[in-house]
């Protein structure tokens, strides 16, 4: 019986051929897509649950004074706050994009305790007004060693911006994003107070690491409570939800991504089911003579299903064997956008379950039909 | 010593009526046809075209139901039967033999030989052996790895005659068996089925056009039209 069922699916090597691939394809299109859409949750994942952000209530792009940070670290059980912003500078090249944070790094790094450094290098860093760290995989995307001068050209904050390797960092977990990049806020500060004193003494946001995590919402209530009414009113939500806000903005890209997933799966669907349509009404007069020969209706579905899911998940498989190359060609293009970007088990778990449905879908048509197939019309021969 | 007694009767057809619908159309295409058919027998039934032999044979192949009458086979009625346990029946007692040979084109002639034992539970030794003693029978063994394009049309009407008997059949049903092949093959298979008919003791219908085939039978009837009354004859 499988013998059968193998030898009828190299029937029409071509046609088997050209599914298999339209079918490794549509399941290597999904895989990437899958991934993609990971990528970009992977910011979200990675956030901790004792750490609140506060920002300004009216958008992102409005900053916040530093005086806040005195109210805020007076509200009890908050265990630490740091502050900073998005500085957005390039180096060299635009194309050469990484995130870049100027922050307050003393309790910045005690609170991303997963940012590990070396104790000596974390000395030199505080010590030097414009030190600064870099993530692994960013140093060594820029093969950058600790001492060398790094200049960014302020796009935010105008002017060119010296800063001197101190260290680097390593993600505690597979998941951490290595290729983050941060130096002192005073440095831009002191600058801004010099040049432009209106814009000087502001932050984009305040982190907190509050002692229970339990209290957090509670404790975000009341940081935001403690600035109603002011000039500026904030939003304090945790670092997930605060991240997620960031994403959101790409939001229905993600989405577009997803619903094209799955389109993609809809018409190899159609195109296997086609196939095995095909394939069933060529073979009815065999159909009709295995019944003849006493087989029925069940051995026939299990023929025609064993056929179909054998050619979807042939193709199936060929797409994730191709997936590992794809993904590590989009790491090497796209990894400065994406932090993680590996097939998780999950997607290859629901390529292949999706290659079995639609193996499966696409025989119910003809298996159907060969079920049902009366022998004496399946016989039948004109002439 | 006393004569032999006649066999017992095997098919006992009485009243048998098969209509089919073209569109709005009913064709009627057996009309209360009476036929029996003793055990043992060879029985030619000829007719022109059209006039419902391959229909008369599928209905007592099991392949097809009556609309009205009885089909008496061994003793169980047939007409009676559901899908399944008629599927099961056919792989049990009927050998069908096609006019286009219809072997499985990407299986050996041992593996179509084997193909209706893959139903039984006989272990996949004995299917094998089961199979080659088939090919044996009809004279093909040397051509058991052969697939069925690399065979005449001769040999690959022995390979389903060997696929027809490798399950021990009560009967052996033949729809036009010589119809697609040139004189010499067509004897070679003729002579097969005497064989199988005298050797054996297996009881044939065939249905055929070729006179030269009809001669071979221990009896002949004619079908005119759907019209067929022999229960008469020796009842
Ligand atoms: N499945 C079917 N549907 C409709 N008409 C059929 C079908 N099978 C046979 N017929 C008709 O029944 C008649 C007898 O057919 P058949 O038994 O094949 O004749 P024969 O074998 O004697 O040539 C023909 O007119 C044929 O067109
Ligand atoms: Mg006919």
């Amino acid at each position: 019986m499988f013998k059968l069922i193998l030898r009828n699916s190299l029937r029409h090597r071509l046609r088997t051929a050209l599914t298999i691939l339209g079918m490794a394809i549509a399941i290597l299109s999904f895989g990437l897509l899958r991934t993609v859409v990971d990528a970009w949750y992977a910011g979200v994942e990675g956030a901790a649950a004792d750490r609140l952000v506060t920002r300004n209530a009216i958008s992102l792009i409005f900053r916040l004074p530093l005086a806040y940070l005195n109210k805020i670290k007076a509200i009890p059980g908050i265990k630490r706050v740091a502050y900073g912003y998005w500085f957005g500078g390039v180096y060299i090249d635009e194309k050469n994009f990484f995130p870049q944070f100027a922050v307050e790094l003393h309790n910045y790094l005690d609170i991303y305790t997963e940012f590990k450094i070396p104790p000596e290098q974390r000395q030199a860093l505080l010590k030097e007004r414009n030190a600064c760290v870099a993530g692994r995989k960013l140093a060594q995307r820029f093969g950058w060693r600790l001492g060398d001068i790094i200049t960014l050209r302020g796009t935010i904050f105008p002017g060119n911006w010296e800063l001197v390797l101190r260290a680097i960092y390593e993600g505690a977990e597979e998941t951490t994003d290595e290729t983050r990049f941060f130096f002192h806020w005073d440095y831009v500060n002191e600058t801004l107070v010099k040049n432009t004193p209106a814009v000087a003494n502001q932050v984009g946001w305040f982190i907190s690491q509050v002692e229970d995590i339990e209290r957090a919402p509670l404790i975000a209530g009341q940081i935001d409570d403690t600035f109603r009414n002011s000039l500026a009113e904030t939003l304090t939500e945790s670092e997930k939800a605060f991240q997620m806000g960031f994403v959101s903005m790409t939001k229905a890209i993600v989405m577009a991504i997803q619903v094209v997933s799955y389109v993609v799966i809809a018409i190899i669907l159609i195109v296997l089911a086609n196939t095995m349509a095909m394939t069933a009404r060529e073979r009815q007069e065999e159909h009709a003579v295995l019944k003849t020969l006493g087989f029925q209706g069940r051995h026939l579905v299990a023929l025609i299903a064993g056929e179909s899911v054998a050619i979807a998940l042939m193709g199936g498989i060929v797409g994730l064997i191709a997936i590992f190359p794809a993904a590590h060609y989009f790491r090497t293009a796209l990894g400065n956008y994406f932090r993680v970007f590996t097939v998780s088990d999950e997607t290859l778990l629901t390529c292949l379950v999706i290659a079995l449905i639609v193996g499966l879908l696409s025989a119910i048509f003809p298996a159907w039909r060969a079920a049902r197939l009366s022998i004496a019309e399946g016989l039948r021969r004109i002439g | 010593m006393a004569p032999a007694e006649a066999p017992p009767i095997l098919v006992a057809i009485d009243n048998l009526t098969k209509s089919y619908r073209r569109g709005a159309q009913i064709i009627t295409v057996l009309q209360h046809v009476c036929l029996n058919i003793r055990a043992g027998e060879f029985l030619a039934l000829m007719g022109p075209s059209g006039s419902g032999k391959t229909t008369l044979l599928n209905l007592i192949a099991g392949i097809d139901h009556p609309d009205e009458g009885t089909l008496r086979i061994a003793g169980v009625d047939i007409s009676r039967l559901s899908e399944s346990e008629l599927a099961i029946w056919r792989h049990r007692n009927v050998g069908f033999i096609f006019q286009f040979y219809n072997l499985v084109p990407v299986l050996t002639a041992l593996e179509n030989v084997e193909l209706p034992l893959l139903l039984s539970e006989l272990p996949r030794r004995e299917r094998r052996a089961h199979a080659e003693l088939a090919l044996q029978l009809v004279g093909i063994s040397d051509r058991k790895d052969h697939y069925p394009r690399q065979l005449s049309g001769g040999q690959q009407q022995r390979v389903a005659i060997a696929r027809a008997i490798v399950t021990d059949p009560v009967i052996i049903a033949a729809d036009e068996p010589t119809g697609d092949l040139d004189k010499v093959s067509a004897q070679e298979v003729l002579d097969l089925l005497t064989r199988l008919n005298q050797e054996l003791g297996k009881t044939i219908i065939m249905v055929t056009h070729d006179p030269r085939a009809a001669e071979r039978a221990s009896r002949l009837q004619h079908l005119d039209k759907g019209v067929l009354n022999a229960c008469a004859v020796d009842g």
